[in-house]
């Protein structure tokens, strides 16, 4: 079968079952006499995207700025605790209960803390979306180091090899696959922080938006929200699921 | 007591256990002469696989000395080749860089190595596979790979931990013919071949590969035989069909079971 021909098999159910979606939706709310303000037609969601009042590109922005820097910060802190904790027993007996215990709180309820703290702005909600999505890659990156097997150890010993390099040759790159795992799950955290933090304060901002329509009873706007929304997060785990095929082939097919 | 490459003293071990002191190996003492091959054999639990990781320093024995190339063992040997039941290649690194992880570890430059490298894959048969990755080998290619990577840095001491335990029957018998021709059975003096320590389940295996076989008994490990297996070398396939090479069989399969008490052929 050609390339095009495995790709259309993979696809049709996906693409049949959402485009059957689209059309009952549609057809319910122009046959059901569904009114607009409770359950708009994907044709209004359409036209509020591309033809509406919204002037859409600051709003994008700001909330894909807050994304990416929310799952840049913890991609980076998520690592540099899981290192630290499995390079030293002392390090992740200090560590250790201390982010159990913050990954416990509801993350959400500390959002108006932030706005006392912090006031408003994109970094309070970067930093809420990281806080949601660092706890993953801690102990992905944790486990990935310590999951080596005790005689590719012996090997190392009897090579007499310092610790930093088990760790660069053999170490870090059998995380890798663990790390790329929690990472799918930080992207999604990371546009749920940057939205909750949008809806607690903001000035700009696609939860900004959402705010702003249940006012106005414009749900329209509200939904092609969500689209952008969706827009930003499935690039952004799209863009995980490419790194991983190209950081960490040989894994391929384990999760 | 000769001196040989291996001399071991009275070696003991004894471990915590959650139900106290465990005693896995007692009174151990063997001299192993270089180019020997010698298999250990005993039953699960006889702490055949832990002596060979005293014998590498990688485990501390409690009582007792070892020595090897008339140095006392205290800490990890370098001059050692390994071979685990699992091959434990590198999943991310192709079968060549995982040949070159000892050079690497070692501190030594890998690219004055390659070409070795490359040599031992073409004698184990792995010439077109040096790119390949881990998985896309079978189990006894794999194992072959790790064998090529004990090898890369020319150790005089091989230190084999049921290397083909877990391979099936037919695969196993092919190994057991393929090592043999790399340890050098037929162009290599027997003085300038490996010391080779081989810790197997299989006693027909521990014939067909052995100069000498060393029966364990359990719990604590203990040396109950010690027998010479004068069969003509280069051993074939035929070989496993003579009288002699059965009689050994039961030999050693009396000693296991404590049947008879063979004496030491030190």
């Amino acid at each position: 079968m050609t390339k095009f021909g495995a790709m259309a098999n993979r696809y049709w159910p996906t693409l049949a079952l959402f485009a059957f979606l689209l059309a009952s939706w549609q057809a319910a709310v122009t046959f059901g006499n569904i009114r607009e303000y409770l359950l708009p037609a994907p044709l209004s969601v359409w036209n509020a995207l591309w033809h509406g009042d919204t002037v859409w590109w600051p709003h994008l922005w700001t909330t894909t700025l807050e994304i990416i820097g929310a799952f840049l910060m913890a991609a980076v802190v998520g690592v540099a605790l899981g290192v630290a904790i499995a390079w030293s027993p002392i390090l992740a007996n200090a560590l250790v209960p201390f982010l159990v215990f913050v990954n416990t709180l509801p993350k959400v309820a500390i959002a108006p803390l932030f706005l006392i703290w912090m006031g408003y702005g994109i970094f309070p909600n970067m930093l809420m979306g990281a806080l949601i999505g660092f706890f993953p890659v801690v102990i992905n990156t944790a486990v990935g180091l310590s999951q080596v097997e005790p005689d590719m150890l012996d090997l190392g010993r009897v090579f007499n090899a310092p610790k930093w390099k088990i760790f660069v040759k053999i170490r870090i790159p059998n995380a890798l696959p663990y790390i790329l795992s929690a990472l799918k799950i930080t992207a999604t955290a990371a546009v749920v922080g940057a939205i909750v933090g949008e809806f607690v304060a903001s000035q700009r901002g696609l939860g900004y938006v959402i705010v702003t329509t249940q006012s106005s009873m414009n749900t329209s706007v509200a939904f092609a929200a969500l689209v952008w929304i969706s827009v930003v997060g499935l690039l952004l785990y799209g863009a995980v699921v490419l790194l991983a095929h190209l950081w960490a082939p040989w894994a391929e097919g384990v999760d | 007591m000769a001196k040989g490459l291996i001399d071991l003293d009275r070696v003991g071990m004894t471990y915590q256990a959650a139900s106290g002191p465990v005693e896995a190996l007692a009174g151990i003492s063997a001299s192993i002469g270089a180019g020997e091959f010698v298999s250990l054999v005993g039953p699960s639990g006889c702490g055949k696989s832990t002596l060979l990781r005293i014998v590498a320093g990688l485990r501390p024995a409690t009582t007792g000395t070892i020595t090897v190339a008339g140095r006392t063992v205290t800490q990890p040997i370098p001059d050692i080749g390994m071979v685990f039941q699992a091959p434990i290649l590198l999943k991310w690194r192709s079968i060549l860089e995982n040949v070159l992880l000892p050079a690497e570890l070692a501190g030594k430059d890998p690219r004055s190595l390659r070409s070795r490298a490359g040599q031992l894959l073409d004698m184990a048969g792995l010439g077109g596979f040096g790119a390949k990755l881990p998985r896309e080998l079978s189990g006894g290619m794999q194992q072959r790979a790790a064998l090529c990577r004990a090898l890369l840095l020319d150790p005089p001491l091989l230190l084999m931990d049921e290397p083909f335990g877990a391979l099936d029957a037919m695969t196993r018998d092919d190994m057991a013919l393929e090592l043999l021709r790399i340890w050098g059975e037929q162009d290599v003096a027997r003085e300038a071949r490996k010391t080779v320590l081989f810790v197997t389940h299989s006693i027909p295996e521990a014939v067909f590969l052995s100069d000498r076989v060393i029966v364990m008994s359990a719990r604590p490990g203990r040396i109950a035989a010690d027998l010479r297996i004068d069969l003509p070398r280069p051993r074939t396939v035929e070989l496993r069909a003579t009288e002699a090479f059965g009689k050994l069989n039961l030999e050693i399969f009396r000693a296991l079971t404590g049947k008879t008490v063979v004496g030491a052929a030190l």
